[in-house]
């Protein structure tokens, strides 16, 4: 029987983990991630969870005390945010190159220079070649969702990599939304027992963890790494997805396709945003305007066939970023542009720059690039490809 | 408790080594003399973290390894952070009854490792009090990546990154005190120790393993190619640094209780020490004097220091 509460996205993600109740949960106070570890650690505290806490003296610690508890046989989580997921980077390929399960939630941040505590997406973009695979929610409710998935995800025997689950900091993290709690024992009964493989603690049968791999052997240890996380996580997300609609009723995918099949002009757009312009989409179908929308769920590994698939017919699309690769166009117009490369038939491209370090994006913001695409759909013009929007001229 | 056998030779004799020959170390390599001596002096299961360096890029060539106890090496900094990790899940799953034996848990890191780039992960572990012991085997330099410079690296000595020239004889700076640095986290257990005192070593180990929480053993561990010195000079080095009272060995129980395990006969001088060792042979000269003068003063007093607060 779910129950309906109003809790914020650390809230929700918290208590996803509680139900989950690792075996070690080793991290680092960072905001806005702080309030999320802050609720787990009294569930600690209160003997709610079987779970050992690691208050460790950095992210990297954290992520190294990951990498040795999940090594050691159990299931094993921690948060982050913004500079403490940069620190985390050296440790985060390692992870990944060792095939450990370990869960994340990501708390979205900016990073610095200058500081800024804020919302963008900057953190997780700068560690997508992490060989790690990548969540992203639009909400408290999908926040915890895949919170909750991402272990059947990871876990799973096929894949055993770690996932992050990425939500916006502060927008979510700190903002109070409707949210659907599963039961504690369906979420158990949903994850089930977690099964060690060469767990290091089993003294008996002595395994060694992290050799040194020289050229030989090296990049066939990569394309392997490469295969396992390219042909097997995108079946295991489906399959976790369907299995998880029928226990909850929400639906869940690669991404979300928003009123696209008989669009002609689209945005794509991640996490909270997302929800803003689905509501300007709307919009537009009132004013008799063909928009649609499309917001990446699964973004590492990126489903480019299908994402292609769905954004093919269009006519102009704007992939809107709420990070930057300086000197370049943005870490998701990349990938979607690569995805429609091969088609002789593709839309037109626009890059937009929005957001960053918490910079509000209003649906009017949504508007104009709609207006715009609709303009470029008219007369094939674009005035630049990449452009920073809701930016003080 | 485990059934402890005595500690001489016949018994240990009789014990595997848990280092499996095979392995890349140079010969006549301090490192793994310090290994196998760590791992017979153990009667329990133990679980080894590795920090990048030396004794991991050489022990463990996929698809080789020489450990026979499950090993694990993350990356150079954080050892003890990744063990600390290990250690958990340890109690985790032992609270859960998913594990029942006991286990010991046990790091190893070089001095660039551990005194440098690994000191917060060090310190962070020491301070939530996990149940392990770490063991840094200092050679005195980055001896990995080619002899540069480590804040253990002796006052005085050539590295590459620090070779005597004609304005500049060598580091100019103290070696840290690591293991006094250890001492003041409060932990139960710090020592140090060397290969040539193997008994010392062995018992320090044993009495790590008796005690619940952190504990810190620091080991000189000669490395011939850094050190400049013959390859089967190694044990008679780590004696020669005894001697001299360059690497005493002593113990520091709880922040603030020191024993002395060894005190020589005859306190020979650092030149002892220094003279089989060719990145300290500048110092030999005539302009060099001086700072041979006060490498000796620093050890004198530092043995003053020992010898007043263990009540000798």
């Amino acid at each position: 029987m779910a129950k309906v509460v109003a809790v914020t996205g650390n809230e929700a993600v918290a208590n996803a983990l509680r139900q989950v109740e690792p075996d070690v949960c080793a991290a680092y106070p960072i905001t806005p991630q702080t309030d999320l570890m802050q609720r787990f650690s009294a569930f600690v505290s209160d003997g709610k969870v079987k779970t050992e806490l690691i208050l460790v003296e950095s992210e990297h610690s954290a992520m190294s005390a990951c990498v040795g508890a999940a090594a050691g046989g159990g299931r094993v989580v921690t948060a982050t945010s913004s500079q403490g997921l940069a620190l985390m980077w050296e440790i985060l390929f390692i992870a990944a190159g060792m095939h450990l399960p370990i869960i994340m939630p990501v708390v979205n941040r900016a990073l610095s220079a200058p500081l800024n505590i804020h919302g963008d997406h900057s953190d997780a973009m700068g560690a997508r070649d992490s060989g790690w695979i990548q969540l992203w929610s639009e909400n408290a409710q999908e926040a915890y969702d895949n919170t909750i998935q991402a272990f059947r995800i990871g876990e799973a025997p096929e894949v055993r990599l770690p996932v992050m689950v990425c939500m916006d900091g502060f927008i979510i993290s700190h903002s109070i939304e409707r949210v659907e709690y599963l039961e504690d024992e369906e979420v158990k009964k949903f994850v089930g027992e977690y099964r060690p493989v060469n767990p290091l603690l089993d003294v008996e049968h002595p395994v060694s963890y992290g050799p040194l791999i020289l050229p030989d052997l090296y990049m066939e240890y990569k394309r392997l790494q490469h295969e396992i996380i390219w042909n097997r996580v995108k079946p295991v997300v489906l399959q976790v997805a369907e299995e998880f609609y029928k226990l909850s009723g929400r639906r869940y995918g690669l991404f979300e396709a928003y009123r696209l099949d008989d669009a002609e002009i689209a945005m794509v757009i991640l996490n909270s945003a997302a929800g803003t312009a689905k509501d300007v989409v709307d919009d537009m179908r009132n004013r008799g305007i063909r928009a649609g929308l499309l917001k990446p769920r699964l973004f590492r590994p990126f489903p480019y066939e299908e994402v292609s698939q769905a954004l093919r017919h269009l006519k102009a699309v704007a992939v809107l970023d709420r990070a930057d690769s300086f000197g370049a166009y943005g870490p998701l117009f990349t990938e979607i542009a690569s995805s429609l490369y091969p088609y002789k038939d593709r839309p037109v491209l626009i890059n937009k720059i929005y957001g960053l370090g918490g910079r509000d994006f209003m649906p009017e913001d949504a508007e104009k690039v709609f207006l715009e695409l609709q303009d470029i759909a008219t007369t094939g013009k674009v005035k630049s490809i990449k452009q920073y929007i809701t930016v003080r001229e | 408790m485990a059934t402890e056998k005595p500690l001489n030779l016949k018994e240990l004799s009789k014990k595997e080594v848990l280092l499996a020959p095979g392995h890349r170390m140079c010969s006549g390599c301090g490192a793994p003399i310090v290994v196998k001596m760590v791992l017979l002096a153990s009667d329990y299961p133990v679980v080894v973290s590795n920090a990048t360096g030396c004794l991991e890029v050489s022990t463990c060539i996929s698809e080789y390894t020489s450990w026979k106890v499950p090993w694990i090496h993350n990356a150079f900094e954080n050892a003890a952070a990744t063990l600390s990790g290990v250690e958990t899940m340890y109690r985790a799953l032992k609270k859960q009854g998913k594990i029942d034996k006991e286990i010991k848990f046990i790091a190893f890191g070089g001095d660039g490792g551990t005194y440098d780039i690994g000191l917060q992960s060090l310190s962070g572990a020491m301070e939530r009090w996990h149940d392990m012991l770490y063991i840094c085997y200092d050679n005195g330099a980055y001896m990995n990546t080619g002899i540069q410079r480590s804040s253990a690296t002796p006052k005085g000595a050539d590295t590459t990154t620090c070779p005597a020239g004609d304005v500049i004889p060598g580091k100019l700076q103290k070696r840290k005190d690591i293991t006094r640095i250890m001492a003041a986290h409060g932990i139960p257990y710090v020592a140090q120790a060397s290969p040539s005192h193997w008994l010392d070593l062995m018992k320090k180990v044993r009495k790590a393993h008796e005690i619940k929480g952190p504990k810190f053993i620091n080991i000189i561990a000669p490395c011939n190619r850094g050190w400049r010195s013959q390859t089967d000079d190694a044990i008679l080095l780590s004696r020669l640094a005894v001697e001299t009272c360059y690497w005493p060995l002593y113990e520091i129980e709880d922040g603030y209780k020191v024993t002395l395990n060894y005190k020589p006969k005859e306190k020979k001088p650092v030149e002892e020490f220094f003279k089989p060792q060719g990145r300290f042979k500048h110092l030999f000269s005539k302009e060099n004097e001086q700072l041979l003068k006060e490498i000796q003063q620093d050890i004198d007093r530092e043995w003053e220091r020992l010898l007043r607060e263990s009540g000798q």
